[in-house]
């Protein structure tokens, strides 16, 4: 079976808020954080089925957080959605050495969040 | 006859003019204007408080009873004097180059800034001068005495009391008004300095014109006078030729090592120059003080009837003759030099008592240090004002429990045969490289003892500590240590003898033990700097490898200096080490400065103890023993001129570095700063892009549509914002503003940044002082503003303090006017002071904060182009900005 | 004093001056010293020594002499100047 658990890990108030609502309006159950340093713990208390991970994060940068994730075998598989506002290319390249499965600038489109979403998380 | 009443109104007016000279002087000094009282000739006054009331009044006593060996006590300070070249000058340079505060302050610096030396001297002249203070309260009382018999009252012993607790009262609020005004570091008293000078005057006066009227009035000439000399019973004297030597050197010595002569020659000594002068006018003061003591001495035993005080024939002889305004003069004189004795003296004890043991006491009861505890500026002001209360209280006890009388009237040279037993080590230590602290110690304790038990508890009497069996037979019966004879070596004066024995033994012990002993390093290289003065005007330094933050010691530095001293002086260090703002790096070099300046106001070795407890000790390393073992090599390689060029290549290279740094750090700021800007952009171009789709998308309630939209309308102000300031500092950086000069006030500048930071709806404190934000500035306003709204705004965003508060001060530093922006929170971290004005350098990246982090930087430009600066002042207990305006701006057109 | 490079042989006439005016500086104090004594002279030979008037204007009088001396080199004395140059007196 497949869940509809997703955790988002940004700091921006609005854009939490946006993304809540087009993930909510398309029937999925969304936890937010929005501090760096404990934001493995969240991923653990919630085990979501998919994580949308802002780079800027107050605390740690998304990087570090993913690392972590790739290096826990509880985690290791669990899709990842970057979310970055740099959008060099060279930030891409690291999240992609990473592990991330797959990397998003913003501004985005919402039809392309909701898109990857559904993806990713297994649909 | 005068009346009492009116001898006591003169006293009274004469002691409210000395208050009014001081406090004028003070007033003088703390406008600037100093040049006036630092005249040679002020200096020159200011050393004739050697002239007490001992010799104002006693001289002539001493003569009426021993002939001319009264001038002995005045040929000792003139071959000093004359000598300068030898001693003084050197003594002088000293002082100035280790910032020396008093005699115990020297001798403990020279030996490696050691506490327990500084504790020796302290008690040793605390011992040697208390006795002298009860020598001039008693002078003082019986001067007043002779007036009230004069008036028809007997006094008794109470009434003397009485008369000596009032004077001791009067000089001790004098005393603390005058001599503890603040924590000089150059320890110096305007104030104090000018009334001694114009007790200097009277004095000489006031005996130059009573010799005058007894050679001319009384005796009828100067021929006259001489055979009236020759007649009466003072030319059955003889020299006594050791006790002429002897008593020659005492003087000499005591000159140099009276705790109060040291305060005046080296400590108040303003300009070396001024020793010229006083090399010469010194000495004529003292013949003319000397000049009329014989005749009056001779003309006393004449006229006076028999069996009256000759101490007393300065002031009884007027009187005697009905001129009364003369004895008033001369009562006047007297008091004078009682006074600024007990003034002089008091203060030079009470730096030495509160500096070298009231202070380390303190410190080393306060566990965790200077930094940490207190306030160290109050802790040592209350010490030097109890220790001045306390060196008085000692003064008149001592009056008290001597009684009086004829015991005291000896104790003048008793006191010097005391202090004179710093001398060896005084001259040891600025001749002698060879000296240790440990010679020192021994030779200065074997002194001291001899004294005490040769002169010193002698001179109580056989009812005092030392029973007449003790002195004739010695203690237990050991008859080779009997006071008055050591080593069975009989009949010799006893003064003469304790002297030599004394001095003799005290200059053995310091040499062998010296010799014997092995210096530390701090003690080798405070010799060679105190021996070699005049050759190193830099001097060689310990490589201090230092632990100690910047910004510690600035803590600490403002806490005994004051804040603006001690932070032009780390300003200008780091300025000399070619660095911006107000953190040199702790070189050694930097150290060493730092503990000068700070020796100044407390003493060298609790400078050294403070500033080790923060450089974590590690003084002298290895090396440094190296670079000092030859000795002699090492000053040839400390020329001037190797020292220069080592300090530029140090300089560059520490250039060099700090450009690297940059560049590095400027490439790296290039991509962050695109990949800044890319973030700053795009968050709110999300927020905007996606609700606008959202509401394309409609399905959705009204609330939410007004919600959303509302959302977006926020983010596009944002995202102009970011624009507009972007631009600003664009615009600000390649100096295309034009600056909109216009007059207003600070304080409404100020009130309008206030409310434009939105203040009054947050928890912000705001404190103010609206007396001094009364000034009037021409500058851009609008820009002004725009940099005490980002100040003001930052202290909102950025302060964690529980109640967090904005101190808001307005003052002169240096000459221009500062507005420091002080708040409670935790201040920023010295690695990223240096970053705070660069863009984008928003520390924390909590979204609390809003702004993109351009404040600062814009801060800077405005700043920049007004012609002032912003910068960051570290050390104030939380985040504190210091905007300096620009001269232009406080100047009316 | 001066560095271990090379000191000029020979002195300006005014570093000369300097460096003999704080010699008789230096020298003062000890000749003053000297004469200061010499009053015990006079009185130890048996009772002829001189009256208490004159060895009272003799002190009198050095004194004055020594503060004239000291008043005038000091005068001519400058602290500032620092000798440059080594003296070929002491080199030799």
């Amino acid at each position: 079976m497949t869940g509809k658990q997703v955790l988002l890990i940004e700091d921006e108030p609005n854009i939490i808020e946006a993304i809540r609502f087009i993930l909510s309006r398309d029937g999925w159950a969304v936890a937010t954080h929005s501090d760096g340093t404990t934001a493995l713990e969240k991923v653990r208390a919630v085990a979501p089925n998919l994580i949308i991970l802002d780079v800027m994060l107050p605390g740690r940068s998304g990087y570090d957080i993913l690392r972590d994730l790739r290096d826990d075998a509880a985690t290791k598989s669990l899709p990842v959605m970057m979310l970055t506002a740099r959008g060099q290319s060279k930030d891409r390249e690291l999240a992609e050495r990473l592990g991330v499965t797959h990397f998003m600038t913003k501004p985005f489109s919402n039809a392309e969040v909701l898109e990857n979403v559904r993806t990713l998380a297994g649909w | 006859m005068i009346s009492f009443n009116l001898l006591i109104f003169v006293a009274l007016c004469y002691v409210a003019l000395l208050f009014t000279v001081a406090f004028v002087a003070e007033r003088h000094a703390a406008n600037g204007r100093v040049n006036w009282l630092r005249s040679p000739v002020i200096y020159t006054l200011s050393l004739s408080i050697y002239c007490t009331a001992w010799t104002f009044y006693g001289a002539v006593g001493y003569a009426a009873r021993s002939g001319l060996e009264f001038l002995t006590i005045y040929l000792g300070p003139t071959l000093v004097m004359v000598g300068w070249w030898w001693v003084v000058r050197k003594l002088v340079r000293i002082g100035r180059a280790q910032r020396i505060t008093s005699i115990a302050d020297l001798i403990s610096s020279r030996f490696g800034k050691s506490t327990s030396l500084g504790v020796i001297v302290t008690v040793i002249a605390v011992v040697g001068t208390t006795p002298y203070i009860a020598l001039q309260l008693q002078s003082v009382t019986l001067s007043f005495a002779v007036f009230a018999q004069g008036s028809g009252q007997v006094w008794v012993a109470e009434d003397l009391n009485a008369a000596a607790i009032w004077v001791a009262a009067g000089l001790a609020v004098f005393t603390i008004l005058f001599g503890t005004r603040n924590l000089d570091v150059n320890e110096r008293h305007h104030g104090v300095v000018m009334a001694i000078a114009v007790e200097a005057v009277v004095k000489l006066c006031a005996l130059l014109a009573v010799g005058i009227f007894v050679v001319w009035g009384i005796a009828g000439g100067p021929a006259a006078t001489l055979d009236m000399i020759d007649q009466s019973a003072i030319s059955e004297w003889s020299p006594v030729g050791g006790r002429w030597v002897g008593l020659t050197f005492l003087s000499a010595a005591a000159f140099l090592c009276l705790p109060r002569m040291f305060q005046v020659l080296v400590v108040e000594n303003a300009d070396e120059k001024h020793l010229a002068t006083a090399s010469w006018a010194f000495p004529a003061y003292l013949m003319l003080m000397s000049l009329f003591v014989v005749p009056i001495a001779v003309v006393g035993l004449n006229l006076m009837p028999p069996g009256s005080n000759p101490d007393l024939f300065v002031l009884t002889l007027p009187l005697s003759q009905g001129q009364d305004g003369l004895a008033v003069l001369s009562f006047l004189g007297g008091f004078s030099s009682a006074t600024s004795m007990v003034i002089v003296a008091t203060i030079a004890l009470a730096t030495m008592v509160s500096n070298h043991i009231v202070v380390p006491i303190w410190l080393s009861s306060t566990a965790r240090g200077a930094t940490m505890s207190g306030d160290v500026r109050y802790v040592v002001l209350l010490a030097r004002r109890m220790s001045i209360a306390g060196v008085l209280a000692l003064g008149y006890a001592y009056f008290r429990v001597s009684g009086g009388g004829a015991a005291l009237a000896a104790i003048g040279l008793i006191s010097f045969a005391g202090v004179a037993q710093v001398l060896p080590v005084l001259l040891g230590g600025i001749f002698w490289r060879g000296a240790t602290r440990i010679g020192a110690a021994a030779g200065l304790l074997t002194g001291f003892a001899l004294w005490a038990w040769t002169l010193f508890l002698p001179s109580f009497g056989s009812e005092g500590i030392m029973s007449a069996s003790m002195m004739a037979q010695g203690p237990f019966g050991l008859g080779w240590l009997r006071p008055q004879a050591l080593f069975g070596i009989d009949g010799i004066d006893p003064l003469l003898h304790a002297l030599v024995w004394s001095m003799l033994l005290n200059s053995v012990v310091f040499f062998v033990v010296s010799i014997f002993t092995f210096p530390t390093p701090i003690e080798r290289l405070q010799g060679a700097q105190f021996v070699n003065v005049f050759a190193h005007s830099s001097s060689p330094r310990a490589a201090t490898q230092s632990a100690a933050g910047a910004e510690d010691l600035l803590i600490m530095a403002q806490r005994i200096i004051g804040s603006g001293q001690a932070q032009a002086l780390f300003q200008a260090a780091a300025q000399k080490q070619g660095k911006e703002g107000y953190l040199p790096d702790v070189t050694p070099e930097f150290i060493e400065r730092l503990e000068r300046e700070l020796a100044g106001s407390v003493g060298a070795a609790t400078a050294h103890a403070m500033v080790g407890q923060l450089t974590q000790g590690a003084n002298v390393s290895v090396q440094d023993l190296i670079a000092v073992a030859d000795e002699a090599a090492q000053i040839l390689e400390y020329s001037s001129q190797l020292e220069a060029k080592s300090a530029e290549q140090e300089n560059t290279a520490r250039a060099l570095r700090d450009a690297n740094e940059k560049l590095t750090a400027l490439s790296i700021q290039k991509d962050a700063f695109l990949s800044q800007i890319s973030h700053e952009l795009r968050t709110p171009m999300t927020s905007i892009r996606s609700f606008s789709e959202i509401l394309r998308d409609g399905e959705m309630g009204a609330d939410e549509q007004a919600r959303y939209a509302g959302i977006i309308h926020d983010e596009a102000l944002r995202l102009t914002r970011l624009l507009d300031d972007l631009l600003d500092l664009a615009v600000l950086e390649n100096g295309q503003v034009q600056l909109n000069n216009s007059e207003g006030s600070l304080r409404g500048l100020l009130d309008r940044a206030i409310s434009a930071a939105g203040v009054d709806l947050g928890e912000l404190g705001i404190h103010r002082r609206a007396a001094d934000e009364q000034l009037t500035l021409f500058t851009d306003l609008d820009r002004l503003t725009q940099v005490f709204i980002n100040l003001i705004a930052n202290a909102q965003k950025y302060c964690d303090a529980e109640k967090p508060e904005l101190r808001i001060r307005v003052r002169r530093v240096d000459g221009a006017q500062v507005i420091d922006f002080t708040d409670n929170g935790r201040g920023i971290v010295a690695d990223h002071q240096a970053l705070i004005f660069a863009k984008f350098s928003r520390l924390t990246d909590s979204g609390k904060a809003g702004g993109a982090g351009l404040g600062l930087a814009i801060c800077r430009e405005i700043m920049g182009r007004l012609g002032g600066q912003i910068d960051y002042l570290p050390g104030q207990g939380g985040a504190a900005f210091r905007v300096t305006l620009p001269a232009t701006a406080t100047r009316p057109r | 004093m001066d560095g271990p490079g090379k000191p000029p042989v020979f002195l300006a006439r005014a570093s000369y001056r300097q460096r003999r005016l704080r010699d008789a500086t230096r020298l003062l104090p000890v000749v003053a010293a000297v004469l200061m004594m010499v009053p015990l002279l006079w009185s130890q030979s048996d009772g002829l020594g001189q009256p208490t008037s004159a060895v009272l204007i003799y002190m009198f009088v050095l004194w004055f002499i020594v503060v004239v001396i000291a008043a005038l080199l000091s005068r001519l004395i400058d602290p500032d100047h620092e000798p440059g140059a080594t003296n070929i007196e002491d080199l030799r």
